[in-house]
């Protein structure tokens, strides 16, 4: 029973650590950019500061709008968090990971996008209606990639449950799979897409003509628009922590003792540190593309996906 | 978890190879610039080179580093060259083919990797050798280079088409029989070198002719039509 | 006990329509008495059809009905009992639903008795087909069904298009009604008899089989809505009284579907995994074909007619899965295909129901079936817009409602590939997973792009920006549906553990290790291979938003917010024309899928000032491709075929006599 409560509290810990961490993970990577392009770039901190001013700003909504537009926030940010929960992060075999497979956290993803594109249709403002379209038309192609490499996960895995197959790659050592070499790549289009960064969508700008997560939550103020910029980076630090523990699972805790766990943190804070900076340097050679080019490039990942899919059953299991 | 995790490194590596000649092929499907189209084409040569290379080291059989050598030079190197220096001379550097039916066309890519899957199954189960799984692919790679030339305009990409689709059997010959004895090797290779040449030789003449290379245009020569 | 329940709620369904005869004289307490009977024939059938499944009990009866030498036989056995009570969920909220939803029709020119009286015998016919046990009485039911359909969907039959749809809707309802006959009748030629016991005992070769098979694929295929059969769905569902679409949508297309199951599955034995790949095949290109149409239409009802075809296809994917792994020898993953299957099947009544229910409500009280016209419904009918909120969150395939819990199983179900020998369905099944869960991002951008123009934002008309809220029963009808979708969503091992004596009936072994976690826990296959704990996902996100709600607004001085105008570029007060439309939102997914559509577009420009012209007019038409690829070629055949069979009519009475004659010449000759 006792082991039972520790698991648990530990799966709030994680939790906790996720939802604290994801702003150091966006302050991490603004710097590593800011510094790539010979800037200054602003302290690690810097999001936390901004979190805080916005949370004690005073909260303005738009004329018109209902209580979808003021529920949003929350629904976004509880399946966020929610997701955040059944994504090992430090160890592996939290009771949290059991709630939900990692079908379940697309599903939580699409949750919080089909209320954040309701709130910015709720203002009745052009540039609402416009982010939301964009919003869901580049998550209809990115979606159905992203569940093709979970897919070729799951196949050669044999489970959906991410602490399971995370647990059965470890254990089978270092094998060069080429279904998830395509995978991974497949993967990290699909989350340049899913949350927003250069070149499909870029964080930085309130151009009209090109941003799209800006232009829904153009309208939000005060603590809404903290939680939405905070369930941004949560969001932003799921992917990475997906991608790093599954394709990089070397170092996560399997067993609940306090090396293991310490051992397993300070892996996975190597590991982001280093998708960050690596996301950074793309992000420096890379320009915004075209919002028409943006199905060219989820189109590829979904290819990647497919290939990887493929030759799973054709070269890794075979006759 | 599966078949894979019984095979050394080097022969999860060959696997590996395979799925990105593969890849390739798709690549040159997705490219629309003829000049990107070529330099695909001579990474899918620099990969085979790289997959021969690891089978004659995995299998020990010697003459294969030599038909690994030929087919970097060869294909990684050489026939690109020519191709490229042809669609330089051509004036074709910024070329595009029409990006119309260019996501139909990957679909149906996809559907013939199953298709080949499908064709070699048969084969597969009589081979006992590691590489067995990679005749599906190579024979993909045959079938992908075809589509490649239906699916283009230019007479640049079905030259490309065609020497992929050489690749392909190249590719065949070095999973499911450890290669073909060297003087056959030798013969293709020169074939397919003097092949090339031809072609930069009649692309010359066709332009002078009728001034383009769009090969729908070609039709015009038919005597129904005046 | 349980058929007793059943034939009550069948002739208390008859009832209700007969009485609506009386509706002219007595318009309001034949109302009442009308749907009241509905109510509770539908509360009959749920009932009945819940003891017949929970409890796994069969049993059969023979009525001295029909035909001397074919009594009918009626059985109601765990399958039909989870059909009847599909039916039966959506009569009883169609019933609280229609009292007020009628009234619209109760003042206009024309008289609501045939709309009572053919929704009586349209329940009735359907509740009769799932519970008839040969194929004299199925077909009877069938045609009970189709033919009072008919009527209900010509009911506003002042429209010609609305004509020109029912007599379409007919015309494809007959030629299924032929190709399910000819099913039978492959079967009956085996059996030895019309009864489906003698049916079951045939013993057919893979080859007749088969044919058997193609036929009721055509024959339910097309009542379901299959892809490229469905091109009467969404012309026939919008044009009846908004209740009875929900009927339609939400119920007769899964008593088509039981029909499919019942044949395939009960009468022709062991299903071959190739018939399952075909109807895998034709489900995927259901789903999505029938998602990308509805993404470009702009009537809210038709865009849900199409929405029926995308889900059904969905349906028949868990199917086709459950054919391929029955026939294989996997009856375990088969069992998890039926399942996912029949989990959709339910859940696609109730939120199609819902959504059909709070159209007709939008409809009744702005008269605006046109979501470009719609706008800022949320802060005029509140309710209704909560509730349709709820059925769009779960038509999407969103956690923690019904819809994902079924999408869900069947992904469980497509994953479980490796299991089969066959290396070209391992790679070809995750593909259409693949399509699945791109029809279900689809789906979701369909819905943002519904509720979004429909009721968020401001209102593009006056009679939208003047609608009232509904009345109570309209409400509670949207409401129980609504309840429905939250309680099967987070309840689904308590769902699936129900269905189980289903997949005994049929697969002879129910899906244990579902629900062998507890309650808690959803694991298809086992808590290793995937697990969904559907109340904790809903508790987890009331407590993390929750928590976030209290901590910020707590304190007083947070609670208070001002209102401001929204950025519109400074181009002076906002108006409803700056909005998107749903032509505008649905834009870039036209430009990327195009060759899906037939797509007529102009743009003109007037008055011309260069870049800046000073009008512009743009016209957009969408079509179905399968009306050109499909219909209008057999239709031009038909033509063909009948001007030649015309060449036999002469007009003259002689040549008639003649043909008579000849005709009784050559039976004669025939039956010597």
């Amino acid at each position: 029973m006792a082991d039972h409560l520790t698991s648990w509290v530990l799966a709030l810990v994680q939790t906790a650590l996720f939802v604290a961490g994801a702003p150091l993970l966006a302050g991490w990577l603004k710097r590593v950019k800011c510094r790539l392009q010979n800037r200054r770039g602003p302290r690690l901190t810097q999001p936390y500061r901004d979190l805080l001013r916005l949370f004690r700003k005073e909260l303005l909504l738009p004329e018109g709008s209902s209580w979808v537009f003021r529920a949003a926030p929350y629904v976004i940010f509880g399946a966020i968090v929610l997701a955040a929960a059944v994504v090992p992060l430090i160890a592996l075999r939290l009771p949290t990971s059991a709630i939900a497979d990692v079908i379940v956290l697309v599903g939580f993803f699409a949750l919080a996008r089909f209320f954040l594109a309701l709130a910015g249709m709720d203002v009745g403002t052009a540039f609402g209606g416009m982010g939301a379209s964009r919003e869901m038309t580049v998550a209809s192609l990115a979606e159905p990639a992203l569940l093709m490499a979970v897919f070729t996960l799951a196949m050669s895995a044999g489970t959906t449950d991410l602490s399971v197959a995370i647990q059965r790659i470890l254990s089978s050592g270092l094998v060069i799979r080429p279904s998830f070499v395509f995978a991974l790549l497949g993967l990290l289009l699909v989350a340049v897409a899913e949350t927003g960064r250069i070149p499909v969508d870029n964080p930085a700008t309130h151009l009209e003509l090109t941003m799209i997560h800006e232009a829904m939550v153009l309208e939000y103020s005060g603590r809404h628009l903290a939680l939405m910029e905070w369930a941004a980076q949560i969001k932003f630090m799921i992917y990475a922590a997906l991608i790093a523990n599954i394709f990089l699972p070397w170092g996560i805790a399997v067993g609940f003792g306090f090396g293991a766990l310490a051992l397993g943190a300070a892996a996975v804070a190597v590991k982001l540190a280093l998708l960050a900076a690596l996301l950074a340097v793309s992000e420096t050679l890379l320009a915004k593309m075209r919002l028409f080019a943006a199905p060219q490039f989820l189109g590829f990942a979904y290819l990647l996906c497919l290939l990887g899919m493929l030759s799973h059953v054709i070269l890794e299991v075979g006759g | 978890m599966n078949a894979l995790q019984g095979l050394d490194l080097t022969r999860q590596l060959i696997l590996l190879l395979a799925a990105l000649v593969l890849f390739s092929s798709f690549a040159m499907l997705a490219q629309s610039r003829l000049v990107g189209l070529v330099r695909v084409f001579a990474w899918q040569g620099v990969l085979l080179a790289v997959t021969t290379g690891l089978v004659a080291y995995a299998s020990g059989h010697t003459h294969l580093y030599a038909s690994a050598v030929l087919t970097f030079f060869l294909k990684g190197l050489l026939i690109p060259w020519i191709l490229h220096r042809m669609v330089l001379r051509l004036g074709l550097e910024s070329a595009r083919e029409s990006d119309a039916y260019r996501t139909p066309v990957q679909l149906a890519g996809a559907g013939l990797v199953v298709f080949s899957y499908y064709v070699a199954l048969p084969v597969v189960q009589l081979s006992a050798l590691f590489t067995r799984n990679t005749i599906a692919v190579s024979l993909a790679v045959v079938l992908l280079g075809m589509l490649l030339m239906i699916s283009r305009h230019k007479a640049v990409s079905q030259v490309v088409g065609f020497m992929s689709i050489e690749n392909g059997l190249f590719f065949a010959a070095v999973v499911a029989t450890y290669g073909m004895p060297m003087v056959v090797e030798l013969g293709v290779a020169f074939d397919v070198l003097v092949a090339a040449i031809l072609f930069g030789v009649v692309f010359l003449q066709i332009r002078a002719s009728i001034d383009t290379l769009d090969v729908d245009r070609l039709n015009r020569l038919s005597e129904s039509e005046p | 006990m349980s058929l007793s329940l059943a034939l009550w709620a069948v002739l208390g369904a008859l009832a209700s329509g007969l009485l609506g005869l009386a509706a002219d004289r007595f318009p309001a307490p034949a109302k009442a008495a009308v749907f009241a009977l509905l109510g509770l024939s539908g509360l009959g059938a749920v009932l009945g059809g819940g003891d017949a499944l929970l409890r796994g009990l069969t049993t059969a009866q023979t009525f001295p009905l029909g035909l001397p030498w074919l009594h009918w036989h009626l059985c109601l056995d765990p399958l039909s009992g989870f059909f009847l009570i599909v039916i039966g969920i959506a009569t009883v909220a169609v019933s609280v639903y229609g009292p007020g939803y009628v009234r619209e029709y109760e003042h206009g020119r024309q008289s609501t008795v045939p709309l009572y009286l053919f929704t009586g015998i349209f329940v009735s016919g359907m509740q009769l087909v799932v519970l008839a046990a040969d194929a004299f009485s199925f077909m009877v039911a069938w045609e009970l069904m189709s033919l009072s359909s008919y009527f209900l969907v010509a009911y506003q039959h002042q429209h010609a298009a609305n004509r020109r749809a029912a007599f379409l809707y007919l015309l494809m309802a007959e030629v299924g009604g032929l190709a399910i006959l000819l099913a039978f009748g492959v079967l009956a030629a085996f059996g030895g008899g019309f009864s489906f016991a003698a049916m079951r005992a045939a013993a057919l070769g893979p080859g007749w089989a088969s044919v058997a098979f193609v036929f009721a694929l055509f024959g339910f295929g097309m009542k379901a809505g299959l892809v490229p059969l469905h091109a009467w769905l969404p012309e026939a569902h919008p044009v009846a009284p908004s209740h009875v679409s929900a009927l339609m949508s939400g119920v007769m297309l899964k008593v088509a579907l039981y029909g499919l199951i019942r044949f395939t599955f009960d009468l022709l034995g062991g299903p071959h995994w190739d018939w399952g790949l075909v109807l895998l095949l034709a489900g995927s290109a259901s789903a999505l074909l029938g998602v990308l149409y509805a993404l470009m239409q702009h009537d809210l009802k038709r865009l849900l007619a199409y929405h029926s075809v995308e889900n059904v296809g969905i349906i028949c994917m868990g199917l086709g899965l459950a054919m391929i792994f029955a026939g294989t020898g996997h009856p375990r993953l088969a069992v998890l295909g039926l399942i996912a299957a029949l989990y959709h099947t339910l859940n696609h009544s109730l939120f199609k129901g819902l959504l059909f229910l709070g159209a007709g409500a939008v409809l009744q009280r702005s008269h605006e079936g046109d979501l470009e016209r719609m706008g800022g419904l949320i802060g005029r009918m509140p309710v209704t817009a909560l509730f349709f909120l709820i059925g769009c969150i779960s038509i999407s395939a969103l956690p923690p409602f019904n819809g994902f819990v079924s999408e869900w199983l069947t992904f469980q179900a497509a994953l479980q590939a490796p299991a089969l020998h066959s290396g070209v369905l391992r790679a070809l099944i995750p593909v259409t997973a693949a399509a699945l869960a791109l029809t279900g991002a689809l789906a979701a951008a369909c819905f943002v792009k519904v509720f979004g123009v429909a009721f968020l934002g401001r209102a593009r008309s006056r009679h939208v920006r003047h609608a009232r809220e509904v009345d109570l029963g309209m409400r509670a009808g949207q409401g129980l549906l609504a309840a429905l979708c939250l309680v099967f969503g987070v309840l689904p091992t308590y769902t699936v553990q129900a269905l189980e004596p289903i997949a005994h009936q049929l697969l002879g072994r129910g899906l244990p290790s579902a629900s062998a976690q507890g309650w808690l826990w959803l694991t298809p296959v086992s808590p290793q291979t995937a697990s969904y704990a559907a109340p904790l996902v809903l508790a987890g996100m009331v407590l993390f938003g929750g928590v976030m709600f209290a901590l910020l607004n707590a304190r007083r001085r947070t609670r208070r917010v001002r209102r401001t105008i929204p950025w519109a570029c400074g181009f002076g007060p906002l108006d409803a024309r700056m909005q998107y439309t749903s032509t505008a939102f649905t834009h870039p997914i036209r430009r990327i899928f195009r060759p899906v559509w037939e797509i007529h577009e102009e743009v003109e420009t007037g008055g011309d000032r260069g870049l800046r012209p000073a009008a512009l007019r743009h016209r957009l038409h969408v079509e179905d491709r399968s009306w050109r690829v499909l219909y209008e070629p057999v239709g031009r055949w038909v033509a063909v075929a009948a001007r030649q069979v015309g060449r036999i009519q002469t007009g003259s009475v002689r040549t008639y006599l003649a043909y008579s004659f000849l005709t009784l010449v050559v039976l004669l000759w025939l039956i010597t």
